[in-house]
């Protein structure tokens, strides 16, 4: 089967490859562009550790193929830090709080936050608990994982006041 | 899991997609959001030649409000329902429904046509069509067709979809203004199929139930429209009666597997809970 030319952007990068078309994103991105931060867990679209940020939306990267996200903007965890290379807030508030234990559905629960606060900067508790229902942790029983987010988007609405 | 190799396609038209389907024929498929399709193709249980990706069709995207009903692009995907203003105040089941579909994740991919065609009898949104008496805009090879999704369903995966047609919207009739409604799903998980969910229509006038329509979720090979539940209310106060007769009726009709929700017994009663609870809150929005 020929292969596809596939172009994306990629945490604000061009990025230019040859895959073949069932190559999955989740694949490409760690096998093509060697970014590993986005794991594969469960590979069944149930546990969220593959989340990335495709066009404003999360979405699990092992339920989409590559030729899907051609000319797609895609951002991954190793796009979320800022641009100083200091930690984003949710990685400081995750730290913080100690958000994880093992770290594996890390990036795609800190992945996950950021879109769930680009559009709702003030969740609620329940909010969170909704917005993160597609990411499976199984070490830390969420509460500290809400509570990184909860504190991330205090730090950010205060950023955003103080800025104005 | 790497599925079997296939060609891409992304026509930019309904007219190219419906060609590509015609030139490929049985070896051809569509994809909308695709948490339905890539899944079995994952597992080798589909194996298409060619993938004919619907993303960048602009006549399959978006809800038009044509006056008596909502016409709804086939690409519309669970999370623009959510968010509908017009849909919530119009149709309020489709956004209470889209919410108990799976995860954020794929709500923001999956699609209400995806969701309708697939014929997956443990989709949420069938059953929900057919409480609400919706039409299923498709077109093929040979023109245009409507169809009624009450007729729609004939078994597992198996639909009125003809080779090389695509659905291209679902027109839902507006319920009149002061109707109830109610999605009751009972499901182990986030992310999981129903054990047994029901969708319920109804209207009162003057203290009696005038109209009423009972569908079901994930108990049979398809979603199953439940006319003697439907009828089992019209005429009375919807009082507790009432209730037991419908969903009498209601399970009566259910044929759940026996599966890891659990056996058949189990689920049927389940059918039972959801179709009481869904017309009990129907019943309090009716006003």
């Amino acid at each position: 089967m020929a292969k596809l030319h596939v172009t994306m952007t990629v945490n604000g990068a061009e990025v230019e490859a040859l895959a073949e078309p069932r190559t999955l994103l989740i694949h490409f991105l760690r096998e093509n562009l060697a970014l590993t931060g986005p794991h594969v867990g469960c590979d069944t679209s149930h546990c969220g550790a593959c989340t990335v940020d495709l066009n404003g939306k999360s979405v699990k990267s092992c339920t989409v193929f590559v030729a899907q996200a051609i000319g797609g903007t895609v951002k991954t965890i190793e796009g979320i830090a800022n641009a100083d290379g200091s930690l984003h807030v949710l990685q400081e508030m995750f730290r913080e709080h100690h958000g994880l234990q093992c770290g594996f559905c890390t990036p795609g629960m800190i992945t996950r936050a950021y879109r769930l606060l680009q559009e709702t900067p003030n969740p609620t508790e329940a909010e969170i608990r909704a917005g993160i229902a597609g990411n499976l942790c199984r070490c830390t029983g969420y509460q500290n994982i809400v509570k990184a987010i909860r504190a991330a988007a205090d730090q950010l609405s205060s950023k955003k006041e103080a800025a104005e | 899991m790497i599925p079997a190799a296939f060609e891409y396609h992304r026509p930019a038209s309904l007219d190219d997609a419906v060609k590509l389907l015609a030139q490929f024929g049985d070896e051809a498929r569509v994809v909308a959001g695709g948490h339905s399709l890539i899944p079995m193709m994952k597992l080798r249980l589909a194996a298409p030649g060619h993938l004919v990706d619907l993303q960048a069709i602009g006549a399959l995207k978006g809800i038009k409000d044509t006056g008596g009903a909502f016409e709804i692009g086939a690409m519309v995907t669970q999370r623009e329902l959510i968010l509908s203003a017009e849909l919530a105040k119009g149709v309020p089941i489709l956004k209470e429904t889209a919410e108990q579909i799976a995860d954020p994740q794929v709500r923001y991919v999956g699609t209400l046509g995806g969701n309708v065609a697939n014929g997956d009898p443990g989709n949420d949104m069938p059953a929900v069509m057919m409480a609400l008496d919706a039409v299923y805009l498709v077109k093929g090879p040979g023109g245009a067709r409507e169809l009624k999704a009450r007729g729609f369903y004939h078994g597992a995966y198996a639909t009125a979809l003809k080779d090389g047609e695509i659905l291209t919207a679902i027109r839902v009739p507006k319920p009149p203004a002061h109707h109830g409604s109610a999605y009751q799903k009972q499901k182990r998980k986030i992310g999981d199929y129903a054990t047994a969910a029901a969708a319920v229509i109804l209207t009162v006038s003057g203290g009696k139930c005038t109209s009423a329509a009972v569908a079901l979720t994930n108990v049979g090979d398809t979603p199953l429209f439940a006319d003697a539940a439907g009828a089992a209310l019209v005429g009375t106060a919807l009082d507790a009666g009432a209730i037991d007769k419908a969903a009498k009726a209601a399970m009566a009709i259910a044929q759940p597997a026996r599966d890891a929700r659990g056996p058949v017994e189990f689920r049927r009663a389940v059918a039972g809970v959801m179709v009481r609870r869904a017309i009990e809150a129907a019943s309090k929005r009716a006003r």
